[in-house]
């Protein structure tokens, strides 16, 4: 019964082979895959059984796990019964303690070479490591025993990917990212703080229904959400280009929903799904909140501050005198778009520069 | 050999040794060791908090209109509490009042925390502690729905419905793959709800599941995402435009109607389905008001929250209740300041940190922490394998706050039991009616039992608040005023070059309290005492023990090999400790120093 189907856990709990055809529809319009891919996912559910997931906390907040079950689609309840076997998440199991310790150490016996860790969270490596015990023991130890026979990893989140709020400086438990740590494995990184409900179950969805990773960035991020910049697709850009900008909080353009690139948002320095999937079932964004974006899926984020200032700050951009000038004069002829599109090409530039340097680094 | 502590608790450690670590089902990390006598009693309780990530350390030299994200960071689960602290402590920093509309908008998002935050706890934290999956199986679908159509008009209540979750529960069980389930105390001689009942259960435990995400649209309409949805020191970020142009571009009148829908779905599924399985439960666990209580009957603390007008955090403003309770003694509610350098102090003679003085607590503006991560001699293990920790040395990452000197217990129960003394009727009606529908009296509510009901209690309560300040956002709106944010001391060229403040919440879990100094425009001193750092604290130098350790003492096992009701009484403070364990001081250094004596 072990090796049990998607497909035939869905029948057998009473789901008609319609409705399983309608989820791997919706499925794939998620991912952004023609319709042609339903047919495909379908034939995935009905042949592969549930992959065991052990999901693994560092030192985090928890935010990944509690985004994770804000997914509309597929629901949280449906990937937990029917899409993965989630047997470890300290967050969400039943048993504790010895009962819970033992299910890693049965399903690394068990299920070598065929389950998945996920990680939420990061191991800090200060003081032996232990900044975080996990059973009496540093979890790094725990998190290299648990990926020693993974098919792959997935980072959770800017922590595990990046990490995050506690490896800023000074870092002082040196909080390191799961990549530094276990190095023999694929991993798929899944940045953001936390990142995207939808975007952290459609990894899952798109891993089971392909059976492989998602095509991954050179920074190991899923190209099918994290190829773009929030300003990219953000719906206020055409107050960008325009030049009307948000001055000051509350004034008369905030309540216009102007551009917020002068209050230091970093959407056009940042890779990620939200001014397309939205958060919350799509709900809003941070930009359409009326709050600029903190860039919370870059590395390094915390440490590129403040959050208000704008990006012109950075050395090399240099459109700030163009954007101020524009704003203020609320100027909308060709000089001004000219001008703008020079600072995009200035934000593009220091991106690849910024990225060769890391590819160069690492 | 028995230790009677100060603060009246008599430990025995003499008996077996029970180590639960990991604790699951709460936020963080947190290991717990208990002995047991030769009836399998708790007559000794160590909390251990295992995780330390040094957030205020980090926060030393930034921008203080930042220290609201990072700060959030410290929990996604009460996402938004920390943030709402910071910004309420850097705007008493640096004197900046905030619209009105901005402090509705404040509280809304606040209450929409407490409305997620205590059903997600009690259905997907605390209900399988008392829920038997394995048992909803055996269930008849029919009596089920009987039982499901005499607690709540809620519609999902048909057999079918009830028959049809039955059998999709049935072929996940025999799949073998028990996912969240597996290795659960299932069979355990302390569950004691009849299989219907677990059935009814499971099902709002799913329903629950799909239902949250909904609650939290909330902050996204307002702060653009959640977890970490978005603030903003003097007032909100989201603007509100419902008449002229560009109002498709801010808080209009479609996503108004649509926080508006959530709140009244919010309200029925809490109504319909949360308080009568709350009831339903506790009618079976009645025997759970003897056990729990610890601190609860004798010291409670609460800081308030929910400033009905903005800018007046005085206690008559608060719609939470502020206020100490020492000794039991409700009929006298002593005054608290997080001011006061003689009120909250922090000791760390058993926490791993050091002090120049550690028989000395500091206050939260002159907080210095520096880790020191050593074991006691009676410590069994090593450092890097720790089998048995020495609870007479420093055996933890919380500090131990205390109020003039008392561990207190915060958090729910504390709140409805403040609430209560002061006789305020929001309170005490709900309360008493809950008490008079179980049969039990108010001393009940001292108990594991009693902090659950509280909770629940309190998301009722949050749930009509929420819809309460909504009402008051639309009646700001319709008198023409639209402020949300106040930008007149923005830049820091405005500010004064030294300044200080303290800003405080009640978190779902209990008082927190932020205390920030600035110099020349950037963070100098950033401190913060977490609820879970309250009820889960070691001892402190006289040998007071904290909510946690008390609450365990004279709980009788079935089984100490699975400790079921361990995890009841725990769970029954929701605990949070990556809130709890990041504090770090200025002068703070990484230098460790690790020994195993």
């Amino acid at each position: 019964m072990g090796d049990a189907t998607f497909y035939d856990l869905f029948r057998r709990q009473g789901i008609s082979r319609r409705s399983i055809l309608k989820f791997c529809g919706l499925t794939a319009a998620s991912l952004g895959l023609p319709p042609a891919a339903a047919a495909q996912i379908a034939q995935a559910l009905e042949t592969k059984p549930r992959i065991p997931v052990l999901w693994l906390h560092g030192l985090e907040c928890t935010c990944c796990s509690e985004s994770f079950i804000r997914s509309g689609h597929p629901l949280v309840k449906d990937v937990v019964l029917s899409m993965i076997s989630l047997d470890y998440d300290d967050t969400i199991m039943a048993a504790a303690g010895h009962q819970a310790e033992a299910i890693i150490e049965e399903i690394v016996e068990t299920y070598k070479g065929r389950y998945i860790v996920a990680v939420e969270g990061n191991p800090p490596l200060a003081n032996d490591g232990m900044y975080c015990i996990v059973g009496g023991k540093p979890f790094v130890e725990r998190l290299r025993y648990a990926c020693r026979d993974a098919q792959a990893v997935i980072a959770w989140g800017s922590c595990a990917s990046n990490g995050c709020v506690q490896a800023a400086r000074p870092n002082p438990t040196q909080a390191t990212p799961v990549h530094k740590v276990i190095t023999d494995k694929p991993i798929v990184k899944v940045p953001g703080c936390p990142p995207i409900a939808e975007v952290m179950t459609g990894v899952i969805s798109y891993i089971l229904t392909f059976e492989r990773l998602p095509e991954l960035d050179r920074q190991g991020r899923p190209m099918m959400f994290y190829s773009q910049r929030i300003h990219d697709k953000c719906y206020r850009r055409a107050h960008f280009d325009a030049g009307q900008y948000v001055e000051k909080w509350d004034d008369e353009n905030a309540r216009k929903g102007f551009c917020l690139y002068k209050m230091g948002c970093k959407g056009p320095t940042t890779y990620n799904a939200c001014s397309t999937v939205g958060w919350n079932d799509g709900i809003s964004f941070p930009i359409k909140s009326g709050h600029g974006c903190i860039g919370c899926s870059e590395e390094g984020f915390w440490d590129k501050g403040p959050f208000y200032s704008r990006l012109t700050q950075v050395a090399g951009f240099g459109i700030e005198a163009n954007a101020d000038t524009i704003g203020r004069t609320a100027a909308t002829g060709a000089l001004a778009v000219a001008a703008v599109h020079g600072g995009l090409s200035a934000v593009k530039r220091l991106r690849d520069t910024r990225q060769r340097d890391k590819d160069e680094q690492g | 050999m028995t230790i009677t502590t100060p603060n009246g608790f008599t430990l025995d450690p003499s008996g077996k040794r029970v180590v639960i670590d990991p604790v699951t089902r709460i936020e963080g990390h947190l290991r717990l060791e208990v002995n047991v006598d030769s009836a399998n009693v708790i007559r000794n309780a160590v909390s251990v908090g295992t995780m330390w990530r040094g957030l205020e350390m980090i926060l030393k030299d930034r921008d203080p209109r930042d220290a609201w994200a990072f700060t959030q960071r410290i929990c996604g689960v009460c996402t938004g509490t920390h943030a709402l602290t910071s910004v309420r402590a850097v705007e008493a920093a640096l004197g900046i009042p905030i619209p009105e509309n901005a402090n509705t908008i404040r509280n809304i998002m606040q209450a929409t925390l407490y409305t997620h935050d205590h059903l997600v706890h009690f259905y997907h934290l605390h209900a399988l502690d008392w829920v038997d999956v394995l048992s909803a199986l055996k269930a008849d679908p029919n009596a089920t729905s009987a039982l499901a159509r005499s607690l709540s008009s809620w519609p999902l209540s048909s057999p079918g419905y009830f028959k049809d979750l039955q059998l999709r529960l049935t072929r996940f069980v025999e799949s073998g793959q028990l996912g969240p389930f597996k290795n659960g105390y299932w069979g355990h001689p302390a569950y004691k709800l009849p299989p219907e009942a677990n059935l009814m259960a499971v099902a709002h435990y799913l329903e629950a599941l799909t239902f949250q995400k909904e609650i939290v649209k909330i902050h996204t309409v307002f702060g653009g995402k959640n977890p970490h949805p978005n603030w903003l020191v003097g007032g909100v970020p989201s603007a509100i435009n419902v008449d002229s142009v560009g109002a498709v571009g801010a808080v209009n009148m479609e996503r108004l109607d649509l926080v508006s829908s959530i709140i009244d779905r919010a309200i029925e599924f809490i109504e319909q389905v949360y308080i009568p399985d709350l009831l339903a439960v506790a009618s079976f666990y009645k025997d759970w008001a003897q056990w729990g209580g610890g601190l609860a009957g004798r010291n409670l603390l609460c800081y308030g929250d929910f400033p009905e007008k903005a800018n007046d955090y005085g206690a008559d403003n608060l719609a939470f209740p502020r206020g100490a309770i020492i000794d039991g003694n409700l009929n006298e509610i002593h005054q608290v300041s997080l001011d006061d350098p003689d009120q909250i102090r922090e000791f760390v003679t058993h926490s791993w940190y050091k002090y120049p003085d550690e028989g000395k607590g500091l206050h939260p503006y002159d907080g210095i922490t520096e880790p020191n991560f050593v074991l006691g001699p009676a410590t069994e293990g090593k450092k890097t394998d720790i089998r048995r920790i020495d609870e007479g040395a420093k055996y933890s990452y919380l500090k131990a706050p205390r109020w003039r000197g008392h561990a207190m217990e915060v958090g729910p129960l504390a709140r409805w039991v403040m609430g209560y003394a002061q006789g305020r009727p929001d309170y005490k009606e709900p309360t008493d009616a809950v008490l008079k529908k179980l049969g039990v009296p108010v001393g009940a509510l001292f108990s594991t039992l009693g902090r659950t009901a509280a909770r629940g209690l309190e998301c009722q309560w949050s749930a009509h608040k929420l819809k309460g300040y909504f009402n008051k956002l639309m009646a700001t709106l319709k008198a023409g005023d639209f402020a949300t944010a106040n930008a007149d001391k923005w830049e820091p060229a405005s500010w004064p070059r030294a300044a200080r403040g303290s800003g405080f919440s009640e978190a779902p879990r209990g008082a927190l309290g932020h205390w920030v100094q600035i110099a020349d425009g950037r963070i100098a001193n950033y401190q913060c005492v977490v609820p879970t750092t309250w009820n889960g604290s070691p001892r402190d130098p006289q040998g007071n023990i904290g909510a946690y350790e008390a609450a365990l003492l004279g709980t009788p096992m079935a089984d100490p090999s699975r400790p079921l009701e361990i995890l009841r009484t725990i769970h029954s403070f929701d605990p949070c400790l990556a809130c709890s364990t990041h504090i770090m001081g200025p002068d703070g250094q990484e230098k460790a120093v690790v020994r195993v004596l």
